[in-house]
């Protein structure tokens, strides 16, 4: 016993460069600086940089983030929701529902919402729990269920698949510029007024600057990431994530609550696509059957991007916020660019391989599999 | 015979029957297992040890027959009850996550938590300082807190799951096959292990299927052999041949060459 007290010498000195590289972030943290060096070097004048520009892509980051955050956490507690994007369309839908057909003060509509879909969220959660089942093919039937009910619904009722008129309906409303707000406009329009923002020079709003204030749909996105973070590294319950992915029956026999985390992970994913729903609802003003097509794939890429496991039981909320950045300024970048729009997705799909290469690497480093 | 005469026993085990359906996994078996003892259960595959020591941490409800916990009877309805009460148990399957972190894994479901503003926040200081400390108890050098259990060797892990299960009060520590998996000086350092937990005056019951690690550290054996119990000997008054023949419940195993040294 006492002698493996000693050193091993089996186990070679690290560098502290080589530790400091050991994260799972670390694929994330190369390949947004490598996005922003490709677009600072062709995209440059094309005011990519310009407020408005950073404005642009930073909203459509957000967008990602908002849902990579609960695709994250859910990951990492080893399931897979791909009804995501399948939610944010019917989210959509039942606020334009009880908001617009059926005439209800916005805020009860937003409040219903969100019981609704959290619920259906557990649904989904006690689904897999109770059968069994992996969560990749129970998420899949609701994939299908929920986008058929989101087309459906406003058929039946309306005879058509969008509803619009919600932007009026919001007027004076409490709960909706929560979500479809601005903040800060004062500080943009000092902004404007100092020169930092470029400001309207004629028309209706002259004098008013071209970013006049930070969306809501970003406050929410960095609030997520936030919570999302400290949640996972610094609560107990995070310590629960983590396990309840990397070995659900190691977990169990540790004491560790396996359904009641994988459940409420679940219900967080379905909320983060509400409030997804929620945000561009307010933001268009109308709900449409068709809203987040494929968002939970753009999701899951966003993880695996930052470096989480998809089998579970590893991975980081920074991570996946990255590789949301990275998902929306190459979306973007490549229109500032001029590129053909097209090719966003060979650049995806090439920048996605190079992620989950590098990060495969690095979690040999840490965990010293072979 | 110390242990026995000094102290009552602090599980008592009687008669314990558990039937799956038709198959009578366990048919009568009773154990009993006194602190700072080393009990081991010894049994072939299939012998029910596996039945027998989930009965006695929560995992099954005995079909019949009684289990007293410090001279009370007990009814543990979840692991977690038992756990509470002070039964802990390291799997064959070890609880240990190769992913996390050894000091996230050391206190998996025990985190201490800090409270900053009223929020309750899990300490990761005082867990990395206590598992570095606790670590170092048991010989095992980490290049630190945050290193992942998966860098860990087999018996390395088996010695982080024993730690923590007696770092977080464990008065039964129950060990399912800790040493099947391992290399021999792997071996003997998780001997050595359950030497100083039983020396801290806990519990431990050693469940094996190989009577040379039994008879390293046991004390007492008691042999299991189609779910019932072939009897419970005191260390010295029985040998190695003995304890095989009753593992294998009495049969003639097959007759091994000389070459081969005779005995399984």
């Amino acid at each position: 016993m006492a002698d493996t007290a000693t050193t091993d010498e089996r186990v070679k000195e690290m560098s502290r460069l080589r530790l400091s590289l050991m994260r799972p972030e670390l694929g994330g943290m190369v390949g947004t600086v490598a996005v922003f060096v490709f677009f600072l070097l062709f995209a440059y004048d094309s005011g990519m940089f310009a407020a408005q520009g950073i404005m642009n892509w930073s909203i459509v980051s957000a967008q990602f983030m908002i849902i990579a955050v609960g695709a994250c956490l859910l990951m990492i507690a080893g399931e897979f929701d791909l009804s995501v994007g399948s939610m944010i369309g019917f989210a959509g839908m039942m606020i334009a529902v009880f908001g617009i057909v059926l005439d209800l003060p916005m805020w009860i509509a937003i409040l219903i919402t969100f019981v609704i879909c959290v619920s259906l969220g557990a649904l989904n959660g006690f689904i897999v729990i109770r059968t069994g089942l992996p969560s990749f093919i129970v998420t899949l039937a609701f994939l299908f269920i929920l986008r058929g009910f989101t087309i459906y619904i406003p058929q039946t009722v309306e005879n058509k698949t969008i509803i619009g008129g919600i932007r009026d309906a919001a007027e004076g409303d409490w709960l909706a510029p929560v979500f479809g707000g601005k903040i800060f406009t004062g500080f943009f329009q000092w902004l404007g007024d100092i020169g930092v923002v470029g400001v309207f020079e004629r028309g209706s709003r002259e004098g008013q600057p071209v970013v006049d204030g930070l969306p809501m749909l970003i406050v929410w996105a960095l609030l997520l990431v936030a919570f999302g973070h400290i949640l996972l590294t610094r609560t107990r319950f995070g310590n629960w994530v983590f396990a309840a992915g990397g070995d659900a029956e190691a977990a169990r026999n540790s004491g560790v609550p396996v359904n009641r985390v994988k459940v409420l992970m679940f219900m967080f994913t379905a909320f983060c696509a509400t409030v997804f729903a929620t945000c561009q609802v307010m933001e268009f003003g109308s709900a449409g059957a068709d809203r987040g097509l494929l968002k939970e794939f753009e999701a899951i890429i966003a993880v695996v991007i930052g470096g989480a496991l998809l089998t579970g039981g590893y991975g980081s909320v920074i991570g996946a916020a990255l590789g949301a950045l990275i998902f929306g300024v190459v979306q973007q970048g490549l229109f500032f660019a001029g590129v053909e729009s097209s090719l966003f997705r060979v650049f995806l799909g090439i920048i996605l391989l190079g992620a989950v290469v590098l990060n495969t690497y690095i979690r040999r480093m840490i965990t010293g599999e072979r | 015979m110390n242990a026995r005469s000094e102290h009552a026993p602090i599980v008592e085990m009687r008669n314990i029957e558990k039937h799956f359906g038709p198959v009578i996994a366990l048919a009568g078996v009773s154990v009993d297992v006194y602190p700072g003892e080393c009990h081991c259960l010894l049994g072939d595959n299939g012998a029910g040890k596996s039945t027998f020591i989930k009965t006695m941490s929560g995992v099954h409800k005995p079909t019949k027959g009684e289990i007293l916990f410090e001279g009370k009877p007990m009814n543990f309805a979840t692991p977690r009850d038992a756990m509470d009460a002070g039964i802990a148990t390291v799997h064959q399957h070890l609880a240990m996550i190769p992913l996390m972190s050894v000091s996230r894994n050391f206190f998996m479901g025990n985190e201490p938590v800090k409270k900053i503003a009223g929020i309750p926040f899990f300490d990761r200081d005082l867990a990395d300082r206590t598992t570095m400390e606790e670590m170092r108890k048991m010989g095992i050098n980490l290049r630190g807190p945050d290193q992942a259990v998966g860098t860990l060797s087999g018996g390395e892990r088996q010695t982080v799951a024993i730690s923590r299960a007696v770092h977080f009060g464990a008065k039964v520590l129950i060990l399912d096959e800790p040493t099947s998996a391992l290399g021999v000086r792997q071996t003997s350092n998780v001997l050595a292990t359950i030497d100083k937990v039983r020396k801290q005056g806990v519990a431990v019951v050693f469940i094996t299927h190989n009577v040379r690690h039994a008879l390293a550290v046991g004390d007492r054996f008691t042999v299991l052999n189609r779910g019932q119990t072939l009897g419970t000997a005191q260390r010295g008054q029985i040998t190695p041949d003995e304890l095989q023949d009753m593992m294998a419940g009495g049969q003639e195993l097959a007759q091994l060459d000389d070459a081969l040294g005779g005995t399984v």
